[in-house]
């Protein structure tokens, strides 16, 4: 019992930031029908604006972990957003009207370019940062067993609790909301009545990177590293929790998110670990097959 | 117009190959980029060092040495792929791969094209295909398995021991020896499990480990993913003490897994930069700013032994050069070279390391 609870501690940390990467990719297909590549490497981008931040903080001798934190998340969400809007602009914006293959294909590119430009100036090696949040607290002194919930661990909960409601209230309740709901459903009528589309599109990218951002920075003080190449699986994982949930579905996302953490852990924790994997996309197909446009998502009505 | 086009690119290509051959080619394959890019980089360093000792001192039978480098990143698919651009390169000798996936595979297309590699790969299948070009300057995983179980069998008699491995050609197969060696000296491992490479989040695995009490895990897999394991095992509450194989040479694994690397201790060959010969080599490399940790030396070894084979046999042909290699004995900096006829090294001898404070040692 105490394991099943340490392990639900566990599976929703990694759901929560499963989740706020997904709902980057659900947006912009929900938009503008792409699947945007690129978007596990702005996580992995933000990851590392995160380390810098961290390391400058350090040597201008900040103690106060509080303070710390929202710097380093003020400053990822900025910089992270830029390169959201950079992306957009660069590789997709030109692209738009052409084949649906085409921006595809760019965002493929923008990836590799994006791993690579990292790598190159960043270098290989795995970037570490000390331990910002040590500890926590013991939950459950179970026999044999104690139940522990790191401060990290609390933290990316919460901030993904706050972030998700705020986000939801945003969409339901804002003009930009409103505006980004209208082209979703229809991009044409929607610029007849007035809405900016090009600009719609590209803040929805902006946001889509800024909840990467927080992703980043969560990771980045969760797992204390982090290398050019962590946005691969992240990414595919999170695309795959968008498209359990729904692709195009934003409520969608988070349960997909939260759904394969918990397979995740569970699946380790009590059966073959080596297979974990296989149970993950293994529940996709089967959903899939079920519900073809996944669990929240609307099935597509053909436009006329 | 298209047929003009065709012959002038068939034109270039011809010119191509015969400029690449004006020096003598040599290759060095592994991950210079992906996740294990540091090593590829070891490997380059001491490459490179190895050439331009190699040319300063005139060469190999009055040819210049030029260095080719191919990336396959650890991906098998990949692997094929560089070695075909080497053998059309034309290189007379192939230090590499590194992971044993993508040595395996490239080592097919050197052999149909005759050329003659010398890996660090230690996945025993490297070398028990019956392939006559492959010569492996490191030890076996079944060795390096032995000698690992063995010594988790008895400096932790009576304690809970997981094996894990990362479900890699080089991490299952040595994870699979230790086990066998565990087993053979008495000790049964509690757990047996395999993680998945690249991921961030090992909290599952540490947390089950913990439930088992387990103290000693036992690990095939590469030193990125021990460093995750080591730090959120700390986080849990979970003192864990590994032991590993020889990729835990990695420095990189104390940068991420902090002061938690104290309790990580591998097997490896004897530590090379210890030979008293290679003594002006390793200056030469701290004087360069490069640490010959790890694969460093490996790579100028086995440009070394290039090196001494061609001059043994006044020849780069592979007939000659395989010969020459598995008959001689050479001086190279990681000792002294000689391979049986599958093409492992005579003696190999591992020993235990452990790291502390962030420099690696034997272990006591």
């Amino acid at each position: 019992m105490a394991y099943a609870l340490q392990q639900l501690i566990n599976g929703l940390t990694l759901g929560a930031m499963y989740g706020l990467i997904a709902i980057g990719y659900t947006m912009v297909y929900g938009i503008i029908g792409m699947i945007n590549f690129a978007h596990g490497d702005i996580f992995m981008v933000s990851a590392f604006i995160a380390v810098t931040a961290f390391t400058i903080l350090a040597a201008a001798d900040v103690t106060s972990i509080p303070l710390a934190l929202t710097f380093v998340l003020i400053v990822s969400i900025f910089f992270t957003s830029a390169y959201g809007w950079a992306v957009e602009r660069t590789a997709y914006r030109p692209l738009r009207g052409s084949t649906r293959l085409a921006p595809l294909i760019s965002a493929i590119g923008m990836s590799i370019f994006l791993q690579n430009s990292v790598q190159l100036t960043q270098g290989a090696r795995v970037k570490p940062i000390p331990p910002v949040l040590e500890g926590g607290i013991v939950l459950w002194d179970a026999p044999g067993f104690t139940v522990q919930i790191g401060w990290s661990q609390m933290l990316i909960i919460v901030t993904t609790v706050i972030l998700m409601t705020a986000f939801t209230w945003m969409i339901t309740q804002t003009p930009f909301g409103r505006q980004q709901r209208a082209c979703e459903q229809d991009r044409t009528m929607a610029s007849l009545l007035g809405v900016n589309v090009d600009r719609t599109i590209s803040f929805t990218f902006m946001l889509g990177a800024a909840l990467a951002a927080v992703a980043g920075v969560m990771v980045t003080v969760y797992y204390g590293v982090v290398d050019f190449f962590i946005g691969f699986l992240a990414g595919i994982k999170a695309f795959t929790a968008a498209v359990l949930g729904g692709i195009g579905s934003l409520p969608g996302a988070m349960l997909g998110g939260l759904l394969i953490g918990l397979i995740e852990s569970f699946w380790a924790a009590y059966l073959w670990a080596e297979y974990k994997d296989v149970a993950t996309f293994g529940i996709l197909c089967l959903v899939l097959m079920l519900r073809p446009s996944g669990l929240l998502g609307r099935p597509e009505v053909e436009k006329v | 117009m298209k047929k003009t086009l065709l012959a002038t690119a068939v034109l270039a290509l011809g010119g191509f190959s015969t400029s690449a051959l004006a020096d003598l080619a040599v290759a060095i394959a592994g991950p210079m980029t992906g996740q294990y890019a540091s090593a590829g980089d070891q490997i380059r360093k001491g490459a490179e060092m190895a050439i331009a000792d190699i040319n300063a001192r005139g060469g190999v039978l009055g040819e210049k040495l030029k260095l080719e480098v191919g990336d396959d990143a650890c991906d098998p698919k990949q692997a094929v792929s560089v070695a075909n651009t080497m053998v059309n390169k034309g290189i007379v000798f192939m230090h590499g791969h590194w992971c044993s996936s993508s040595t395996i595979p490239a080592s097919e297309v050197y052999v149909e094209s005759d050329i003659p590699m010398a890996t660090v790969s230690t996945n025993p299948q490297v070398t028990e295909r019956g392939l006559k070009n492959i010569f492996r300057i490191m030890g076996r995983d079944d060795q390096q398995g032995l000698v690992a179980g063995s010594y988790i069998a008895e400096k932790f008699a009576g304690k809970k021991v997981a094996v894990v491995d990362d479900k890699s050609a080089y991490g299952k197969g040595l994870a699979d020896e230790m086990a066998k060696a565990m087993e053979g000296k008495g000790l049964k491992p509690t757990l047996r499990e395999s993680i998945t490479a690249g991921e961030k989040d090992y909290s599952g695995i540490v947390t089950k480990l913990k439930q088992a009490g387990v103290e000693v895990m036992a690990y095939g897999g590469y030193h990125t993913e021990v460093a995750l394991i080591l730090r959120q095992a700390q986080a849990a509450g979970l003192q864990l003490t590994v032991m590993g194989g020889d990729t835990m040479t990695n420095s990189e694994l104390v940068t991420a897994a902090g002061p938690a690397a104290d309790n990580v201790m591998f097997t490896f060959s004897p530590d090379p930069r210890k030979n008293p010969d290679a003594a002006p080599v390793v200056e030469k490399f701290r004087a360069a700013k490069t640490e010959p940790e790890g694969y460093v030396l490996y790579a100028y070894a086995a440009m070394q032994l290039f090196e001494q084979a061609a001059t043994a046999a006044k020849s780069t042909k592979y007939a000659d050069l395989e010969k020459a290699m598995r008959a001689g004995s050479f001086k190279t900096v990681i000792g002294e070279l000689a391979f049986d006829a599958k093409g492992d090294q005579k003696a190999p001898g591992f020993v235990v390391y452990r790291w502390q404070g962030g420099k690696y040692d034997y272990a006591q």
